[in-house]
């Protein structure tokens, strides 16, 4: 009798507990994060992560919310694996007000998401990562690879070495070998070279790298029978690493090595030590101590003892910067839509993607961001979900990334869009969608 | 020619790092009949423990005493409280708690050490050695060179203390036949305690040297699917085997990506090894210097 | 008292070889299945449906196809993975390049490529036995998902080398709310899971157990060999190939190649044997397990970690509840096999014995 006593008093202390909590959320705008801060990717997920909290804590500590809408979260740990990921989402959607827009990080989760976004219409936010075809709104009215897609990225290396090499014209009969981690991401930008190869008279060659990548002696042993001008990493995780520790113990020199932004980050380099001085990477996102956003951030959240980062050295690392930027988009997001429905509300989810389509962050806007020449400037539209495409380049000088390119560099947008229509209009095809009409959005 | 050479002698030193990761699987297959997939896992910790100790300013010798000590600790406490009470219960039973173990030492090792990626130099450079590289135009790594080194002294090492040995001679017995063993007076536990031991030192070693080559991270805990089909073209029982098996599997893993690679779109390499393996069973069920079982009704 | 056969007598050969043949069992699958069938879908939340049902049936058919092989056969398999994902593949070629194919169809159809498949990766085990067995089908997980990667027609030429799952229609019915996702799901793994459990009582199974118990023995007394071991692994293919088309089609949505990756063939395995090798109940309560306890960990660290805050205030960062969810879960899988190595089956059992005594001990 006396345990039943006991466990009804618990049980309606939980259930007050819970009810308190959800009164307590219901003025507060609710973002899930899907993070993984365990496994082969953690360093990533806890950089990221790190950063999105520390920007939303950021904006409830200088400014008290979102125009007084307070931020929270929640952290739920997918370990990178698909069905977590779609247990997180389905567990978070809902929670407090209802999901904002989700980040999932992950590829993968990205894919496992892409039919439940729209029926829930949630809007699904991948900054460098997930479908590029989805970059037409018209056919993915719920997911948005902002910023800048693998095409756009791959497009823009190739402008990068022609600038280098002092034009395009001067490509024809360079070698190029893009070195690719053996999966749907690494075979993505394969279409674009080869556009490329037809365009150009650039030679680019493929050659696959199985995962994980930890042995990758054979394919720097071909690499070292084509002599190429460039090799393109398209690497992730340890794969990039080893790539740079086999170029050394092959002799090819890292100057020449140019890698993605999934492969440019410090804990990319830093393990392989010595062989990645001179390694060259785009970036969608410039890092750095000493960006002002990031000295705020150390001002008004870390000097409070809130911030996210436990190892303080990580503070303005590739990965936390990038973490800022996922912040940055969501709360101007949010921010956009309060415009049109009402500033001091919580947005709806369907509210908010309309922020995310008429979002604009020009030099100016992102210069009162303290943001400006730390990410690229970025308009969106309906028809849009990139918004931008643009990427700089950086060095990694032995202790810190050099940006190398102090303008940012633009991909061939009108080629790159060409082959997102007509891969988007496929997709509608074989799902029997009817793309919107954008002129008929508001 | 001279790039067929290149490519063989690569494959070859690959080889040798992947059987000092088999080797600790052998170690413990071996005594105690445990396929112990928690050897990945145990690499990582080691070469994360190391770097992370000589992190917070201890010398090379101290960290790796510290580090040997910590691995030691981890394998007597995996004997007495996981193994101990597993015994005479099926392999698979057995090789599942080890895919627990490892569950639990990856979450231990990131929980302690962080999920930073860390970079370890044991001061030999990873690059081609010159003289070679000039006289017959093949890139000859001396990090790798040493690695093989390495893994030569532990396998003589390891044959020595096997056969020469009081304690490796019980191991052998315990090997061959568990109550036997017992009943003439060789004590079980310890025994299985000193091979774990054992393991926990082999898998510091190769953690050292995968943790140079690679980076100090995660993804050391796939080099284990690098040694799998090791072990079975080399046979569970067998040190000699894991080198052989690592020589055969390197050498030719190599030469099917670069010459075969080509022709069906690259990136073989993740499953030839396996073919190779599966191919060489078919002719040797038991592998190259496995024990062969002959089945009685 | 409440569980005892005593009374039941079998007066005819079809009530001698019914599935169930306790009463007291039949009353319980029924309850069961009324549970399923009826209680689930008018209780049940969009969360529990589309987030922990679907996934848990689709991978207890994956546990039980695993189970017939490995539990019924004694042939180790960790190409679990590589055989769901042949399933989903094949059933979104078929549906995608034969008009008018009805999905039901291709989801046969694609257990049978499956079934196809593990023939051929079953081969090796007429002359390898047990690890080495086991490491050799990990040439089947790498091989396959490397030939889906790498062969851009079985993903219909997409960029991304993803397939997404056309829409579903059956009878009329469009199959597109998780509510309806379920009912499909859960036909299928029942009809299969009563499928399975007659098939290891017949004939083909007892063949099955004696090739399992001791090869040898089963050849001498006149099993053929051959025969046995490849139909468990098409049996088993089957079965991993239909809950692979499921995983696309009931419950991802978007499938890439990777997702059907090692550590999901070692998650199966898990479930086997928490649940029970050579169950077929054992292969639900696996599943079950291994589905259900990151998720239920994840949940109550969260909650602990909110009554310390309202405590406290302070709580513990996410990088450090993460790796004890990972250790606690590592931890608890070592904790069963040594409490019940034979698996969550086997206390259900314990339980039935109990019953059977209960409320009088002696």
């Amino acid at each position: 009798m006396m345990h039943r006593t006991k466990l009804m008093a618990w049980l309606a202390a939980a259930t007050l507990g819970a009810a308190s909590t959800a009164a307590f959320a219901q003025a507060e705008q609710f973002v899930p994060l899907l993070s993984y801060r365990v496994g082969a990717y953690a360093a990533g997920g806890s950089g990221i992560f790190g950063g999105y909290i520390d920007y939303m804590n950021y904006i409830n500590m200088k400014e008290g919310g979102v125009n007084g809408v307070k931020l929270s979260w929640e952290e739920c740990e997918t370990e990178y694996n698909n069905s977590r990921g779609v247990e997180c989402y389905e567990r978070l959607k809902k929670r407090g007000s209802g999901a904002t827009l989700v980040q999932p990080l992950s590829t993968g989760i990205t894919y496992s998401l892409i039919d439940r976004v729209a029926t829930d219409k949630i809007p699904m936010v991948t900054l460098g990562y997930g479908r590029t075809d989805a970059a037409d709104g018209r056919v993915f009215p719920w997911v948005f690879p902002m910023i800048t897609t693998y095409w756009s990225q791959a497009s823009a290396m190739i402008k990068y070495i022609a600038r280098k090499e002092g034009g395009e014209d001067k490509l024809k009969g360079k070698k190029i070998v893009h070195l690719y981690h053996d999966s749907a991401y690494g075979k993505e930008p394969i279409a674009v070279f080869q556009e490329y190869q037809k365009r150009l008279g650039v030679e680019v060659t493929s050659i696959a790298v199985p995962h994980p990548g930890n042995e990758q002696q054979s394919q720097w042993l071909q690499i070292r029978q084509i002599r190429p001008d460039y090799v393109i990493l398209w690497g992730w995780g340890v794969m990039n690493t080893v790539a740079l520790k086999t170029a050394q113990r092959n002799g090819y020199p890292s100057g020449k090595i140019l890698g993605v932004w999934w492969a440019g980050s410090e804990e990319d380099v830093i393990p392989a030590g010595d062989a990645s001085k001179g390694y060259t990477t785009a970036v969608f996102n410039v890092a750095g101590a000493n960006l002002p956003l990031v000295q705020d951030v150390k001002r008004v959240v870390y000097a409070k003892g809130k911030g996210n980062m436990e190892d303080a050295t990580r503070v303005g690392s590739v990965y936390h910067v990038r973490g800022l930027v996922h912040g940055i988009i969501t709360v101007e997001a949010i921010r956009k839509a309060q415009e049109r429905f009402g500033k001091g509300k919580v947005m709806t989810a369907e509210q908010v993607r309309w922020g995310l389509e008429n979002l604009n962050l020009d030099e100016a806007r992102l210069k009162q961001l303290n943001a400006a020449g730390m990410m690229p400037p970025l308009k969106m539209s309906c028809a849009d979900h990139e918004g931008s495409g643009l990427v700089k380049f950086q060095t990694w000088d032995g202790n810190q990334w050099k940006v190398v390119t102090p303008d940012w560099i633009a991909p061939d947008k009108q080629m790159i869009r060409g082959m997102i229509e007509e891969s988007a209009a496929k997709y509608a095809k074989e799902k029997n969608i009817t793309p919107r009409d954008c002129s008929k959005e508001s | 020619m001279t790039f067929f050479f290149e490519v063989l002698i690569g494959g070859l030193l690959s080889g040798v790092m992947y059987s000092l990761v088999a080797l600790g699987f052998v170690l413990i297959y071996k005594a105690s009949g445990v396929f112990n997939f928690a050897q990945g896992a145990l690499v990582f910790m080691a070469a994360l423990t190391f770097v992370g100790l000589t992190e917070m300013g201890l010398g090379f010798a101290m960290a790796l005493a510290v580090t040997l000590v910590v691995m030691i600790a981890g394998a007597l406490l995996t004997e007495r409280l996981v193994l101990r009470k597993l015994v005479n219960q099926p392999q698979i039973t057995l090789f599942m708690a080890t895919i627990g173990l490892t569950f639990f030492i990856e979450g231990l090792t990131q929980l302690v050490w962080g999920s930073q990626p860390r970079g370890l130099d044991l001061g030999i450079p990873d690059q081609p050695i010159e003289w070679v590289l000039d006289r017959a135009g093949i890139v000859v790594s001396q990090f790798e060179l040493f690695a093989a080194g390495v893994a030569a002294v532990m396998v003589a090492a390891l044959a020595l203390f096997f056969q020469k040995t009081r304690i490796g001679r019980g191991l052998r017995a315990v090997a061959d036949d568990h109550q036997a063993a017992q009943s003439i007076g060789i004590p079980l536990h310890l025994i299985w305690a000193y091979v774990w031991a054992a393991a926990g030192f082999v898998a510091l070693v190769a953690g050292l040297l995968w943790g140079a080559r690679n980076g100090v991270q995660f993804a050391l805990t796939f080099t284990a699917l690098k040694a799998l089909p090791v072990l079975i073209l080399g046979g569970f029982e067998s040190v000699p085997g894991a080198i052989i098996g690592g020589l055969i599997i390197g050498a030719v893993e190599k030469l099917a990506e670069v010459y075969v690679g080509p022709m069906v779109g690259g990136g073989i390499e993740g499953w030839v090894a396996y073919v190779i393996a599966l191919l060489f069973l078919l002719v040797r069920p038991e592998g190259l210097f496995g024990e062969k079982h002959i089945d009685r009704v | 008292m409440l569980y005892r056969e005593a009374g039941q007598f079998k007066t005819s050969y079809a009530t001698d070889q019914q599935i169930f043949p306790i009463r007291q069992d039949r009353v319980a699958v029924v309850a069961l299945a009324a549970l399923a069938f009826v209680v689930v879908p008018l209780i049940a939340t969009q969360y529990w449906l589309s987030a922990i049902l679907i996934p848990f049936l689709i991978f207890a058919l994956a546990a039980l196809g695993l189970n017939i092989l490995t539990g019924y056969a004694g042939q180790l398999s960790l190409g679990t993975a590589a055989f769901m994902a042949v399933g989903a593949f094949a059933a979104y070629n078929f549906v995608l390049r034969v008009p008018g194919m009805p999905v039901l169809l291709a989801f046969v159809l694609a257990g049978g490529c499956a079934a196809l498949v593990g023939v051929l990766f079953g081969l090796p085990s007429l002359r390898i036995k047990g690890f080495y067995l086991a490491v050799a089908t990990l040439a089947a997980q790498f091989f396959v998902v490397w030939a889906l990667v790498k062969f851009p027609w079985f993903s219909n030429y997409s960029s991304s080398g993803v397939i997404t799952a056309q829409k579903m229609t059956i009878l009329g019915i469009d199959i597109d709310t998780p509510l309806r996702k379920y009912m499909l799901t859960l036909t299928i793994v029942t009809l299969l899971a009563l499928a399975a459990k007659n098939m290891v009582r017949s004939s083909i199974g007892r063949a099955w157990m004696a090739v399992r118990d001791m090869d040898v023995a089963a050849e001498v007394i006149g099993f053929p060999l051959m025969r046995t071991k490849l139909t468990a692994f098409a049996v088993s293919s089957f079965y991993c190939g239909v809950a692979g088309a499921l995983y696309a089609y009931a419950y991802l949505g978007t499938v890439e190649p990777e997702a059907f990756t090692l550590d999901l063939s070692f998650r199966i395995l898990f479930m086997i044997i928490i649940g029970g090798i050579g169950s077929i109940l054992g292969s639900f309560l696996g599943a079950g397990f291994i589905v259900l306890l990151p998720i239920f960990l994840n949940i109550v660290v969260h909650w602990l970690n909110g009554v310390a805050q309202s405590l406290f205030s302070a709580s513990l960062p996410a990088s450090i509840t993460s790796n004890l969810e990972l250790m606690v879960f590592g931890g608890l899988i070592i904790f069963f096999l040594i409490v019940e190595p034979h698996g969550l089956a086997r206390l259900w059992q314990i339980g039935k014995e109990k019953l059977r005594l209960w409320p009088f001990p002696h």
